[in-house]
C-alpha cells in the first residue's frame, strides 16, 4: 500500500514543493510566532513607548491642536516632589500592608485548619473561595449597601455588639474608617486567594518528614515552627507578592466603594492617576505618574518571577 | 557573606539578582514611607535602577 505523504509529495507541483522545501525549520517557526509578536508590539509595547515619550512632553489628550513642548524630566520631578502624591502613596502603602497582612495571617490559618481531615471539608472549601469567584464591581456595589448608614448590615452588627447606635457612624464617611472599609472588604474577598496558595504549600509537605518528626519526639509547636512554615515559606511569599501587585494596582473595587474620598482619605495613586489622566487632562504629567507606577509593579513582578522560579524548583 | 562577594565579582546571576531585589524592594518602601520627602524623591530611581540591573543580570550565567 502506498504511503500517503509519499503520495502528496509526489502530487504536489515541482516548483510549490521546491518552495515549501526551500523553508527552515526555524523560518517556519518564525512564520506562526510572528502574528502573535506583532499583536503583541501594536498593543502592549508600542503603547508602553509611546507613553514614555509622553511623559516628556505637555501634551493634553484634550487638546490634540496644542503645540506640545518636550518638558525633559520636569513632569518626574513634579511628581516626585508633590506632597500630594505622596500622601497618595502612603494611602497605597496604608491599603497595601494592611490587606497583605491580614489576608496572609487569616489565608494561612485558614489553610492550616482546613487541612486536616474532616466531614465537609469539600464544601467548606467550596464556600470559603466564592468571594474570590465575585467580579470586584459586585463586590463594590453590596459592600456599598452593608456599609450604609441607615439599612446597612454592618452598623446595625456593630451596634447589637458595643451598644453605639448604627446611625451615628458611616463606615465609608468622615471620621476616618473610610480606609479601613475598602481593607476589610478586600480581605474579604482575596483571603480565599491566599488560603488556597498555603493550602497548596501544606499539602506539598511529605508524611514522612512529619514522622521522622515525631520518632525524634519533636513536640506540634516544633514541628510547626521547624518543617510547616519553612516549606510553606516559598508559597506564602509567592501568594505575598501575587496580592501585593495587584493591591498596588487597585481601583475599581475602591472607586466603587469610596470613589477616593471622604476627601482623598482612599485616594489610591491609580485613582489619582485615573484623575490626572481623564478628569485633569494632564496627558504628559499622568503618563510620567504611570511609568513611575509601572516601573515599580514591573520591578515587584521581577521579584514575583524569581520567586515562582524557587517554587518550580522544589 | 564571601561567597555573595565572589559571585560578584564573578558575574554570576544569583548573587547579582538578589542585589537587584534588594534595590527594587528598597525602591518601593522609599516610596511608600512617610517619613523623608526626599526618599521619595529618589526612590523611582532606586526601582528603576533595579529593575534595570535585574533585566540585565538575569542573562548572567548560573
Amino acid at each position: 500500500m502506498p504511503n500517503p505523504l509519499e503520495a502528496a509529495a509526489r502530487a504536489t507541483p515541482a516548483p510549490l514543493a521546491r518552495r515549501v522545501r526551500g523553508l527552515s525549520d526555524r523560518a517556519i517557526a518564525w512564520i506562526f510566532v510572528a502574528p502573535t509578536i506583532l499583536l503583541l508590539l501594536a498593543i502592549n509595547i508600542f503603547p508602553l513607548i509611546w507613553t514614555v515619550r509622553l511623559s516628556f512632553t505637555n501634551y493634553a489628550a484634550n487638546r490634540p491642536n496644542r503645540e506640545v513642548e518636550w518638558v525633559g524630566l520636569r513632569n518626574y520631578s513634579r511628581i516626585l516632589t508633590d506632597d500630594g502624591i505622596w500622601a497618595n502613596m502612603q494611602t497605597t502603602a496604608h491599603f497595601l500592608v494592611w490587606t497583605i497582612l491580614l489576608q496572609v495571617v487569616l489565608g494561612f490559618t485558614l489553610a492550616w485548619l482546613i487541612n486536616r481531615k474532616f466531614r465537609g471539608n469539600d464544601l467548606l472549601t467550596t464556600l470559603i473561595v466564592l468571594p474570590m469567584m465575585l467580579s470586584p464591581a459586585v463586590v463594590g456595589n453590596f459592600w456599598t449597601f452593608l456599609y450604609q448608614p441607615q439599612i446597612g448590615l454592618v452598623n446595625y452588627a456593630v451596634e447589637l455588639v458595643t451598644g453605639i447606635p448604627a446611625s451615628s457612624f458611616s463606615m465609608l464617611g468622615p471620621g476616618g474608617l473610610a480606609k479601613w472599609s475598602i481593607i476589610i472588604v478586600d480581605t474579604w474577598m482575596w483571603t480565599p486567594f491566599v488560603m488556597l496558595i498555603c493550602l497548596a504549600g501544606l499539602r506539598s509537605i511529605p508524611d514522612y518528614i512529619y514522622e521522622a518528626a515525631e520518632v525524634d519526639r519533636a513536640s506540634k509547636w516544633r514541628q510547626f515552627w521547624t518543617i510547616t512554615v519553612p516549606m510553606v515559606l516559598p508559597f506564602l511569599m509567592l501568594a505575598v507578592l501575587f496580592r501585593g501587585i495587584e493591591n498596588f494596582k487597585m481601583f475599581d473595587m475602591v472607586v466603587l466603594l469610596t470613589g477616593g474620598g471622604p476627601g482623598n482619605e482612599t485616594l489610591l495613586a491609580s485613582i489619582d492617576l485615573k484623575r490626572e489622566a481623564f478628569e485633569k487632562w494632564r496627558t504628559g504629567y499622568s503618563s510620567a505618574y504611570a511609568i513611575i507606577l509601572f516601573v515599580t509593579v514591573f520591578g515587584l513582578a521581577s521579584i514575583y518571577v524569581k520567586a515562582l522560579n524557587k517554587v518550580k524548583e522544589r | 557573606m564571601t561567597g555573595f562577594l565572589t559571585g560578584l565579582l564573578r558575574l554570576r546571576r544569583g548573587p547579582w539578582e538578589m542585589l537587584a531585589s534588594i534595590l527594587i524592594a528598597l525602591g518601593v518602601v522609599m516610596l511608600m514611607q512617610p517619613f523623608f520627602l526626599w526618599a521619595y524623591t529618589w526612590s523611582f530611581l532606586v526601582t528603576l535602577v533595579g529593575t534595570v540591573m535585574f533585566i540585565v543580570v538575569s542573562h548572567f550565567p548560573e
